[in-house]
């Protein structure tokens, strides 16, 4: 956990709740845009050392080291691409809408800091299509800052003239779009089919390009991270992710809501402290701490902090099972525990019906699997219609099983991690609520003996008519 | 005689393609202003689009086909979306679809014999700290309650009215004359 004075440090959200915030005036009245000036007076090669430096992690689901990640673009690259992924579509995120409706020009003012360290020309900013609102209000954050002369205007810079160019994309419904590849197929005007990898979009990407795909919240930290510096960045975060972290937490809590919170706070603390607790005097069941596509906790776990690390490996979480006693192997010797995700945490009290939940969420996966890898286009399928009749009470003995079979036989076999975002939470739901999954199952089975009884006394009764 | 697009739309699309370093990366946008222009996408508006872009019908057709935001056939003019994934579920997300539903008179997927409303029903629409939560257009309507979903369907419908009388003789659905097309512009 953070130290207690960064309790109310805020980052990304630090122009919330302003009267037009979305507005540039405001956010240069704010001592927004010095972080730029100050970036053009360094070296690009010391700007991509600084953000190293500050242990700042990708923010849209798998919280890869973001310097890292900057550094594989090749030196000698001619045109290099930056594009912001603003396809928010996890199930239970909400904070990137949220950022780009109330803070528009600290994303910009990000990409122009990320772009000139990058030697990126012109950045594309790909936004959900049906975020309709946002796009408006981005596009005339973009107009102001190119009238502003921000945008598409030489600046005089440490490393020669810099000029950047930033272009809005609507995506147009398609939550495999949110997956980098998936994205660059997309904003080329194709269907959103993500792409084998190697090559990295860092070597091939946009129009075969070296391209950085950065998340909105990611992109956000590095004016504080160039005015304040990579070592403060690090220093306010846990271990080796630096800064704060947004959670969205929705479902059954009192104060549902977009939070900025110290790195590292615990579930207890979220869930109870800053979000009032389970409403309705009812308690616990779970949560799912990073979107839909990570496996859940149970209320036995609610102690470990939410930061990327820690739910990858501390021992309090239960390993994610393929059967009773089997871990679900990441390979590597690693063993699938959760992840903070896209911090969507999405709380459930003891009345839910947790089969029901994941039905939900297999069927969300059945229906946006791109449909290129058989696994994930027929298990997903499999997934979907297997729980909902669990759900309904129609299961069949050995379905559980083979939820788990099918599930074991997505993970790790797809092109795209779209696979494992519905095998995993599967997995994790069984591993965590097997209970309630048998619970179904006997309820099927009771109602099956029911019928075939009153069928049987039909037949006897059929037979009286003459 | 095939459908052309309106000055407004070409000065759209000129923008548009100006933002991109080959005309197919402009697909998207084209199809967009396209929807708002036409309300949907039939054949001759899909061999427009491949015209103007440079690439096969079939390419366009495949790419309308793969993203859920494109319309093959007419919607209404109100597009509801109504989000049932886990977050509004948890909070009574599919009691706002089943009400939507019943007040109109349709399932989800089907459009008002008027052609007022089209109900979808939508994944996650990133609103999940105010769910249940429906989008209409630019507008989000949020922490939804039947009372509340009464009062907005009125105002939709009123506002829908009033627009029938501006445009008389012009169809109950969209795709006759300009839509009052999102901003974006590319």
């Amino acid at each position: 956990m953070a130290s207690a004075d960064a309790t109310n440090l805020k980052i990304v959200t630090k122009n919330f709740g302003v009267v037009d915030s979305h507005k540039l005036s405001v956010y240069t009245q704010r001592g927004g845009m010095q972080a730029f000036r100050k970036a053009l007076t360094m070296a690009p090669a010391a700007l991509v050392d600084e953000v190293k430096k500050s242990n700042l992690r990708g923010r849209g689901g798998a919280g890869f080291p973001t310097g890292m990640k900057w550094s594989f673009i090749p030196k000698e690259a001619k045109t290099v691409y930056l594009v912001i992924n603003a396809d928010e579509s996890e199930p239970g995120t909400c904070k990137d809408r949220e950022l780009m409706a109330y803070d528009p020009h600290m994303m910009l003012e990000g990409m122009l800091i990320a772009s000139y360290a990058l030697g990126c020309k012109h950045a594309y900013i790909y936004i959900r299509g049906e975020m309709m609102r946002e796009a408006t209000i981005v596009d005339g954050a973009i107009d102001e800052s190119y009238a502003a002369g921000f945008l598409g205007k030489d600046h005089v810079t440490a490393a020669g003239s810099f000029k950047l160019d930033v272009t809005l994309h609507r995506g147009a419904g398609a939550y495999i779009c949110g997956e980098e590849t998936g994205l660059l197929n997309s904003l080329e005007g194709k269907r959103g089919w993500p792409r084998l990898k190697p090559p990295f979009p860092a070597v091939k990407g946009l129009f075969n390009a070296p391209t950085v795909v950065n998340n909105v919240e990611t992109i956000m930290n590095l004016p504080d991270i160039v005015t304040k510096g990579g070592e403060w960045f690090a220093g306010v975060g846990m271990g080796k992710s630096g800064g704060t972290r947004i959670v969205c937490v929705s479902g059954h809590v009192v104060k549902p809501g977009v939070y900025e919170l110290p790195m590292g706070i615990s579930s207890r603390a979220l869930i109870y402290d800053v979000c009032g607790g389970i409403p309705n005097g009812r308690a616990l069941k779970g949560l799912i701490p990073g979107g839909s596509s990570m496996p859940p906790l149970d209320a036995s776990e609610l102690d470990v902090p939410i930061e990327f690390d820690a739910l990858m490996t501390d021992t309090r979480i239960k390993d994610v099972e393929v059967k009773p006693g089997v871990a679900f192997d990441l390979g590597g010797g690693r063993k699938l525990k959760t992840m903070a995700g896209s911090g969507g945490v999405v709380v459930f009290d003891d009345t839910t019906d947790v089969v029901a939940l994941c039905a939900r969420i297999m069927e969300f996966y059945a229906h946006e699997s791109c449909g290129q890898c058989t696994p994930c286009r027929e298990g997903s399928g499999w997934l979907a219609r297997v729980c909902r009749r669990l759900a309904n009470g129609e299961g069949e003995p050995g379905d559980v099983e083979l939820l788990a079979n099918v599930a074991n036989g997505i993970g790790g076999n797809t092109i795209c991690a779209l696979g494992d975002a519905a095998a995993w939470p599967m997995l994790g739901f069984i591993t965590k609520f097997r209970a309630d999954f048998e619970a179904k199952l006997a309820h099927a089975k009771t109602r099956r003996v029911a019928e075939s009884a009153a069928a049987a006394s039909n037949v006897g009764r059929m037979r009286v008519v003459p | 005689m095939p459908p052309d697009f309106s000055a407004q739309s070409k000065q759209r699309i000129e923008r548009v393609l100006s933002r991109y370093p080959n005309k197919q990366a402009a697909l998207l946008p084209v199809l967009h202003i396209a929807q708002d222009e036409f309300g949907h996408l039939p054949d001759p508006v899909i061999e427009l689009v491949a015209r103007t872009v440079d690439v096969s019908p079939a390419h366009v057709y495949g790419v309308v086909t793969f993203y859920t935001m494109f319309h093959r056939s007419k919607h209404g003019r109100n597009e509801l979306m109504v989000c049932t994934n886990i977050s509004c579920m948890l909070r009574g997300g599919y009691e706002i679809l089943h009400h939507i539903e019943q007040k109109l008179g349709i399932k989800a997927g089907q459009t008002t014999p008027d052609g007022a409303f089209t109900v979808v029903e939508e994944e996650c629409l990133a609103a999940c700290a105010n769910a249940p939560m429906m989008i209409c257009g630019q507008d989000y309507f949020l922490d939804l309650t039947p009372q509340k979903v009464d009062t907005i369907l009125e105002d939709l419908r009123r506002r829908w009215r009033e627009q029938q009388k501006m445009a008389p003789g012009s169809s109950t659905l969209h795709g006759v004359g300009p839509l009052p097309a999102p901003k974006a512009k590319a």
